[in-house]
């Protein structure tokens, strides 16, 4: 009995103490960072964890980090609502159509000092005009992966690598519709912002024509496809090649000659977040020069602050790669948000172009022969059944 | 009966969880994504993805007959043991249940792809490597590695509690083993047979993850195109269209097996 009294008394003790320990530590908030899959040096390699640093340094702000792994599932995250963010890192194209349609918090910039070390030419940007809403978090173009132990290299330099059938199964391809439009639309010779709907039509086309020849839509499991050499071809962000190549040294890169987009992600903090605050000292934290380097020399991305660029290892920041000459940036388009309708067209399309599908006659004639044979089998047993009791009667009769 | 009550906490638990949200497909899927007027043009773009639904279907019945075929056999063998090995066997069953489905499906990935655990050992005696993945052989494969404990279990119980002296009858009556099992076991494990192919065939036909990742691009079943509808394409109202029709199909085609193997034993009883 005493024993159950005093462990009342704990229970009681311990559920007087919780709200009191809660206040005592003093306003502890958790900011949710939403970001891609592998977009940020998370500590492998001997290399910065930029989270843990993040939270030893400001003890009272914990982070609870989720990624997404294209613009669109975020999107429809955010839509979807049930779930708040503090922090978001969109694509270029994604923040205008945040921007647009409201759905992201104007930043203050005085809680964001580090903001001066980002070079003039990523201020202000098309997508973000008066530079409101969006610190730049890294740059990058996308070019094609390819695995050189297997692929010729007379068949390299253009897209249509994409589209040769010598390496039928082992080509992947973006699964996300703006990509994957934006690639076929260069090959095509057509503009990656184009929202014209034959242009679209045409370029999703040219998408459906390449399905047969693709091992699978991913995004990062490209990862995993290209280090193996399951897949040997793939079109990729430039920075992503870097982390690769340290797998599989037979794996190159190359910008194709029609053109390619070039991005900036940036980042941002949408409508409904719970800690601004702590979310801007966040981003001051991840642009600050020392661990923006050590950060995007991890990821293999462009930084977009020349004094980030000073305090990285010299090689790195001359790599070809993550810092493309003038003449082969002149190659590189930055996506524009498209209108609801482009966007939505886009989309139907690309859904199509995923779940086309054109070998049916074999289903259809299975179908209508496994129709057939349940109905031949019903009638086939009712008859047998109405044989049977007539058949039955017939002997009752006779025996009676 | 008296004490209906006790069915309370599951009715509400019905109501919450599966009616209303019911209902909130069946709006989801009449109403308009923009404006959210009553509209029957999801269920009318769904005309474009029969192609898709066929290939769900069929290779869902593929998948289940061979469950079938293999399940049958093991569930008898099985329900013929000694009860202590019995126990073993029937957890042996289990066991892979244990571990999480997504898991079971990504190391069928790691055997069967063109530089996985199967191929590269082919490569290594001098073999040339075969196309084991991205094929709907795999997909079925896929398929029935997860979900045959589903057919073993049902199956199992039945032939468990066919009374042993009804075969005994038979053997005395002058039926030789194949007429044993053709006019007693077989009529008798019907329900098995039933609850086995609904328990197979349902979640098979709308799976989505085994399909991605066995699959190619060419093989998309209606599950991805569901999953993409809410993930990807942003378009709950199609999603939820697609679904719709996915559940009357599905009760069409249990329906008709109920109903087929129902009057198949009314007609083997009375035999």
């Amino acid at each position: 009995m005493k024993r159950l009294f005093s462990l009342l008394l704990i229970a009681v003790l311990l559920v007087h103490a919780l709200p009191f320990s809660v206040s005592a530590a003093e306003e502890t908030v958790t900011i949710n960072v939403y970001n891609w899959g592998q977009y940020i040096s998370d500590g492998t390699d001997d290399c910065i964890d930029v989270i843990d640093e993040f939270e030893a340094a400001y003890p009272n702000i914990k982070v609870n980090y989720m990624t997404f792994d294209s613009n669109e599932s975020m999107y429809t995250k955010l839509k979807a609502g049930g779930s708040t963010f503090d922090i978001i890192i969109p694509s270029d194209y994604m923040v205008q159509k945040l921007i647009e349609e409201d759905m992201l918090e104007q930043l203050d910039f005085s809680n964001i000092p580090n903001y001066q070390y980002i070079d003039d030419s990523f201020k202000n940007l098309a997508f973000d005009p008066g530079n409101l809403y969006s610190v730049p978090y890294t740059w990058g173009c996308v070019g094609v992966i390819y695995n050189t132990k297997y692929v010729d290299p007379a068949d390299v330099g253009s897209w249509d690598l994409l589209w040769n059938e010598k390496y039928a199964g082992k080509i992947l391809m973006f699964d996300n519709p703006r990509d994957a439009f934006a690639i076929a639309e260069s090959k095509l010779g057509y503009s990656i912002n184009t929202e014209d709907s034959t242009l679209l039509s045409l370029a999703a086309g040219e998408l459906r024509e390449q399905k047969p020849l693709v091992q699978a839509y991913v995004m990062d499991q490209i990862f995993d496809k290209m280090e193996r050499g399951e897949a040997w071809i793939a079109p990729y962000y430039a920075g992503d090649f870097l982390l690769m190549v340290e797998e599989n040294p037979d794996l190159d890169f190359y910008f194709p000659e029609e053109g390619f987009n070039l991005f900036v992600d940036a980042i941002c903090i949408p409508r409904g977040a719970e800690h601004k605050e702590a979310a801007e000292t966040f981003i001051n934290f991840l642009i600050s020069p020392e661990i923006c380097a050590q950060n995007l020399e991890y990821l293999g991305y462009s930084a977009p602050s020349t004094a980030a660029k000073e305090l990285m290892d010299p090689d790195f920041a001359a790599n070809p790669i993550a810092y493309p000459d003038g003449e082969t940036l002149s190659g590189g388009t930055a996506f524009m948000s498209l209108s609801q309708r482009g966007t939505q067209e886009m989309d139907s399309l690309w859904t199509m172009v995923k779940t086309a599908d054109t070998a049916t006659t074999v289903y259809l004639i299975l179908t209508v022969a496994a129709i057939a044979l349940v109905i031949f089998l019903w009638i086939f047993f009712k008859v047998r059944k109405r044989n049977r009791k007539a058949r039955r009667c017939a002997k009752w009769k006779t025996a009676q | 009966m008296k004490r209906k009550w006790l069915s309370g906490p599951y009715v509400l638990w019905m109501v919450v969880f599966t009616l209303i949200p019911l209902g909130v497909v069946l709006y989801f899927a009449l109403t308009d994504a923009a404006t959210g007027t009553f509209t029957l043009s999801n269920l009318a773009k769904i005309a474009d993805y029969w192609p898709i639904f066929l290939r769900s279907i069929w290779l869902s019945i593929f998948a289940t007959l061979i469950c079938l075929v293999i399940g049958y056999p093991v569930a008898y063998f099985i329900a013929h043991c000694k009860p202590t090995t019995q126990r073993l066997l029937q957890m042996m069953i289990m066991l892979p249940m244990c571990i999480s489905f997504l898991l079971r499906t990504l190391a069928w990935v790691a055997l069967l792809d063109d530089t996985g655990i199967i191929n590269n050992f082919l490569t290594s005696i001098g073999l040339s490597p075969l196309p084991l993945i991205r094929n709907n052989g795999a997909v079925i494969l896929g398929m029935v590695y997860n979900y045959l404990p589903y057919m073993i279990l049902p199956l199992f119980t039945v032939l468990m509690k066919i009374d042993p002296r009804l075969v005994e009858a038979a053997e005395d009556l002058g039926c030789n083993s194949r007429q044993v099992f053709a006019r007693v076991i077989l009529p008798l494990s019907v329900p098995g047979i039933v609850s086995g192919i609904t328990m197979v065939f349902v979640p098979a036909v709308s799976t989505f993850y085994i399909s991605q990742k066995l699959g190619s691009p060419g093989t998309i079943l209606i599950g991805d195109v569901i999953e993409s509808q809410f993930k990807a394409a942003y378009n709950p109202n199609f999603g939820a269209a697609l679904s719709l029709v996915l559940m009357v199909l599905i009760f069409v085609c249990v329906g008709v097996m109920n109903r087929f193997t129902n009057d198949d034993e009314e007609s083997m009883v009375t035999l």
